[in-house]
C-alpha cells in the first residue's frame, strides 16, 4: 500500500474526487496543514468567512440552492463550537453538509490543550454522524463515507474531526469507487413492502371527497424532478395542495391548486381545508408543531397518508393510516403509474363541492392589511419586492421572525430551491450567510436576504465576506426597531410588556454598508420604496436596503399556540380572550 | 407519552417494561450515540448492558431495559435505527419469547449469629460463594431479575449487605430470529 500522501493531501484529494467546488471556512492552528495544501492547489475555491457560524450557514445556502453538498472547514475548539448552531440547523432542515474540523494532536487530546474541545462529543446529537479520524489511511474511506451519508436517505450534516498530527502523517489514498459502505449504515428503501401501501394510497385518494395535499421540504430534497411529479399528481387528482414553510416552491404559487402555506402564520383557507379534509396526503413533511397546532384537534376527520423517507417521522406526533417510507421521487413515480394503470379518477362533483367551500374561505382575504401613505407597511414592502424582482432569477433567504413570515406569505415562489429559510431551528442570523452561499453557487442570480433589524446583526460581520468576494448580495431589512415577533407575542400573550424586545442603539445601516465599501440605501416613506428596490436590484454590489416600516405591525393570520387550525386569529379581529392568553403563554 | 407541548392526550396505552437489544458496530462513541439519544429525547433507561459479541466482525450487543407505552417504544426503536452504526433493534418484549438473566454480586456482613440463616437462604437461591484473598463473604447469584430481587430482600432482612447488579441481558428463544 503506497503511503505517499500526507493526511492533509488526502483530505483535499478526497474533496476533489467528491466533486467539491467550494469550501466555506476559517483557518486556525489545528487545520493549518490542510490550509497549506489548499494554498498549493487550484481546483477548489475557498471562501473565507468572518466567523465560523457564517461558514456553515453559507454552506447551507449553497446546498439548498443547488442540491449539492455544502462543505465547511474550521479549526478546533472555538472553530468547532461556533458551527454547532449551523449543524443543528442543517439537522433540523435536512440539509446535506460535510464539516471538517481540526483537532489538537492526538497526544494532547484529553489534556485540556489550547483550543481543544470534545468536538465529536459536542456535535454527536446535532449531526447525522461524526468521526474522529486517528489514522491517515482511514481518512479517505471516512470522507467518502461521510459524503454518502450526508446526502443518503434524509440528508443532514456529517462532521469529521482530524487531529493535526494525522494531517501531517503519511497515508494511503483510497478512491471513492473502492469504498464499500455496509448497507446497515445507509438508508434502504423498502420498495417491496410499499407496493401494497401504494395501492392503499391510490384507493384512498380516488375515493376522497375532500382530499388535500400537504407538501413539505422533503419534496425539495428529493430533487427538482420530485417537485414536477408532485405538481403532476396534484393536477391528476384536482385536489387542493398546501405547502409548509420548507416546502414553498414545490408547487408554483400561481398554480391553480395551490392554497399557499399552512400552519401558524399560514393561509386561512389552507388551515381550514386541513381541518375539514377527509383524506390528507402528506408528502415529505413531518407534522411539525408549527403546522399542526393543537394535536388533538388536528384534522380530526381525515384518513392520513404519510410519505416520508425517515421512518421515525411516521406516527411521531400524529398517527397516520397509510405510511409509505421512501424517497418522494420514487414513491410518486409509483403512485402516478399505479393511478394511470388502474385508470383512477377522483369524483369531479365531490371535488367541485370541496373547491366551492375552499373558495368561500378564500373570500376572507386572510392576508389583508391596511396600507397607508405615511409609513411603509412591511407586507407592502415584500409585495413590492416581489413585483419588481419576479421576472429575474431570484433567490430569497430570510432570517427568523416577522419578516420571515411576511416573506413566506407575500413573496410568491414558482420553483423549488429558490427559497432558503431556517424552518426547524429558527436561527436568527441564518439568512445573510445563506445568501452568500447561494450567491457563490449562483453568481448570475439575484440573491436577496429579507431580514429584520435584530436578526441581521447576528451575522453582520459577513459584510466583509460579501464585499471581499464581490458578491452582490442584497440585504433587505424590514426595520421596525423591534424584535418584531417577540414584541408581537408580548403584545398578544404578555399584556404588552415589551421586555427587552426594543432594539435600541441600532447602527445607521446606510453608513454601516458604506464602511464595508458596500452600498447603503434607505426608504422612509412608501413613495421611496420602488426607487430604492430598483436601485438595489440594479447595483452590482453588496447592498443594504434599510426599509423603515410600521413599528407595531403584527403578523396575521395566526394560530396561537395551543389552538387548532380552525381557530385562527385574523388581522381584523385582534381580540383574544384572557384564558387563551394564559394557556398560550407556556407554549413556544 | 406524547412529546408535544401542544397537548397531552389521554394515555390510552399502558406504560410497560421493554427489553431492547441493539446490535451495533463496535466503534468509538457508539454507546454514547445510543444513550445520548435516550437522554436527548427524554426516554428512560432502567438498565444498560454492553459487550462485544463478535470479535472478528467488531459487533457489540447493547441490552437496554426501558419503560414506556408501545408508541414510545416503537419511536425509540426507529430513533435507534437512525444511528449509523446500528445494525438492528429487537424489542424482545414484543417477540414474547425471550430468556433474560442478570448477575448480582453481594458482599455480606457475616457473623456467628446470622451465618446459618444466611447460608440457608443462599442455598435456596443457589447463590455461589466466591473465595477471595481478603476473606470477605461475597456471593454471586444469576438468574431472572425478579428472583434476585427476592434473594436480596431476604438477605437484607438478616444483615447489612452491599450489592452490585449487572442489569438484565436477554436473548430471543426464536430460532429463526434473523439478524445480520
Amino acid at each position: 500500500m503506497k503511503q505517499d500522501k500526507t493526511g492533509a493531501e488526502i483530505v483535499l484529494q478526497s474533496l476533489v474526487d467528491q466533486g467539491v467546488e467550494v469550501i466555506f471556512g476559517y483557518p486556525g492552528g489545528a487545520v493549518l496543514p490542510i490550509y497549506d495544501t489548499l494554498f498549493k492547489q487550484n481546483s477548489i475555491k475557498h471562501v473565507l468567512v468572518r466567523q465560523e457560524g457564517g461558514a456553515i450557514h453559507a454552506a447551507e445556502g449553497y446546498a439548498r440552492s443547488t442540491g449539492k453538498i455544502g462543505v465547511v472547514l474550521v479549526t478546533s475548539g472555538p472553530g468547532a463550537t461556533n458551527v454547532v448552531t449551523g449543524l443543528t440547523d442543517a439537522m433540523m432542515d435536512s440539509i446535506p453538509i460535510v464539516c471538517i474540523t481540526g483537532q489538537v494532536p492526538q497526544h494532547l487530546i484529553g489534556s485540556d490543550a489550547f483550543q481543544e474541545c470534545d468536538t465529536t462529543g459536542i456535535t454527536r446529537p446535532c449531526t447525522k454522524h461524526n468521526y474522529l479520524v486517528k489514522d491517515p489511511n482511514k481518512l479517505s474511506p471516512v470522507i467518502h463515507e461521510a459524503f454518502t451519508i450526508a446526502e443518503n436517505g434524509r440528508p443532514g450534516p456529517v462532521l469529521i474531526d482530524i487531529p493535526k498530527d494525522v494531517q501531517f502523517a503519511n497515508g494511503h489514498y483510497t478512491k471513492k469507487e473502492q469504498i464499500i459502505i455496509p448497507s446497515h449504515r445507509l438508508f434502504e428503501p423498502k420498495i417491496f413492502k410499499n407496493d401494497e401501501k401504494i395501492n392503499q394510497v391510490v384507493d384512498l385518494i380516488s375515493k376522497a371527497k375532500k382530499p388535500i395535499f400537504y407538501i413539505g421540504g422533503g419534496c425539495i430534497n428529493s430533487g427538482p424532478k420530485a417537485s414536477e411529479l408532485v405538481s403532476q399528481f396534484v393536477e391528476m387528482t384536482g385536489a387542493p395542495a398546501t405547502m409548509t414553510l420548507m416546502g414553498l416552491g414545490v408547487l408554483g404559487s400561481s398554480h391553480t391548486n395551490s392554497l399557499g402555506m399552512l400552519g401558524m402564520h399560514g393561509m386561512y383557507e389552507a388551515n381550514m381545508a386541513m381541518n375539514e379534509c377527509d383524506v390528507m396526503i402528506n408528502i415529505g413533511a413531518r407534522f411539525d408543531d408549527r403546522v399542526t397546532g393543537r394535536l388533538d384537534a388536528f384534522s380530526p376527520n381525515s384518513k392520513k397518508i404519510h410519505i416520508d423517507i425517515d421512518e421515525s417521522n411516521i406516527n411521531k406526533t400524529i398517527k397516520v393510516d397509510v405510511p409509505v417510507v421512501g424517497d418522494v421521487k420514487s414513491v410518486l413515480t409509483k403512485i402516478i403509474k399505479t393511478w394511470r394503470d388502474k385508470k383512477l379518477k377522483t369524483k369531479q362533483s365531490d371535488i367541485k363541492l370541496w373547491w366551492d367551500k375552499i373558495n368561500n374561505w378564500k373570500k376572507i382575504d386572510c392576508l389583508h392589511f391596511t396600507n397607508n401613505q405615511k409609513e411603509i407597511k412591511p407586507q407592502y414592502a415584500v409585495q413590492r419586492l416581489y413585483e419588481l424582482t419576479k421576472n429575474k432569477k431570484t433567490f430569497i433567504t430570510t432570517e427568523v421572525g416577522q419578516h420571515q413570515m411576511w416573506a413566506a406569505q407575500f413573496y410568491k415562489f414558482e420553483k423549488p430551491n429558490r427559497w432558503l429559510t431556517s424552518g426547524g431551528l429558527g436561527t436568527m442570523g441564518y439568512g445573510f450567510p445563506a445568501a452568500i452561499g447561494a450567491q457563490v453557487a449562483n453568481p448570475d442570480a439575484l440573491v436577496i436576504d429579507i431580514a429584520g433589524d435584530a436578526s441581521i446583526l447576528m451575522n453582520i460581520q459577513e459584510m466583509s465576506t460579501a464585499v471581499q468576494y464581490r458578491l452582490p448580495v442584497k440585504i433587505f431589512i424590514l426595520n421596525n426597531e423591534y424584535m418584531g415577533m417577540v414584541r408581537q407575542w408580548q403584545e398578544l400573550l404578555h399584556g404588552g410588556r415589551y421586555s427587552e424586545s426594543y432594539t435600541d442603539s441600532l447602527p445607521d445601516f446606510v453608513k454601516l454598508a458604506e464602511s464595508y465599501k458596500a452600498v447603503g440605501l434607505r426608504a422612509k416613506k412608501p413613495e421611496d420604496l420602488d426607487k430604492v428596490i430598483n436601485e438595489m436590484i440594479n447595483t452590482d454590489k453588496t447592498v443594504i436596503a434599510d426599509i423603515w416600516v410600521s413599528k407595531e405591525e403584527n403578523c396575521f393570520p395566526m394560530i396561537q399556540s395551543g389552538s387548532a387550525h380552525n381557530e385562527m386569529v385574523l388581522s381584523k379581529d385582534q381580540k383574544q380572550d384572557e384564558v387563551s392568553a394564559e394557556k398560550g403563554k407556556i407554549l413556544v | 407519552m406524547n412529546k408535544s407541548v401542544y397537548d397531552t392526550p389521554d394515555q390510552t396505552s399502558v406504560s410497560r417494561r421493554h427489553i431492547l437489544t441493539v446490535l451495533v458496530d463496535n466503534e468509538p462513541g457508539v454507546l454514547a450515540r445510543v444513550i445520548g439519544m435516550f437522554s436527548g429525547r427524554g426516554y428512560n433507561i432502567e438498565s444498560l448492558n454492553v459487550a462485544e459479541v463478535s470479535n472478528d466482525e467488531h459487533l457489540s450487543r447493547i441490552t437496554i431495559v426501558t419503560e414506556g407505552t408501545s408508541e414510545v417504544v416503537t419511536q425509540i426503536e426507529k430513533q435507534l435505527l437512525r444511528i449509523v452504526p446500528v445494525h438492528s433493534v429487537s424489542n424482545l418484549d414484543e417477540e414474547g419469547s425471550a430468556v433474560e438473566a442478570e448477575v448480582a454480586l453481594v458482599n455480606i456482613d457475616l457473623n456467628d449469629t446470622n451465618k446459618k440463616k444466611i447460608y440457608e437462604v443462599c442455598d435456596f437461591y443457589r447463590a455461589r460463594k466466591i473465595e477471595n484473598e481478603n476473606n470477605s463473604v461475597i456471593f454471586e447469584i444469576a438468574g431472572a431479575s425478579e428472583r434476585i430481587n427476592r434473594f436480596i430482600k431476604e438477605v437484607n432482612q438478616i444483615t447489612k449487605i452491599e450489592i452490585v447488579r449487572s442489569g438484565p441481558v436477554a436473548i430471543s428463544t426464536n430460532k429463526n430470529n434473523e439478524e445480520e
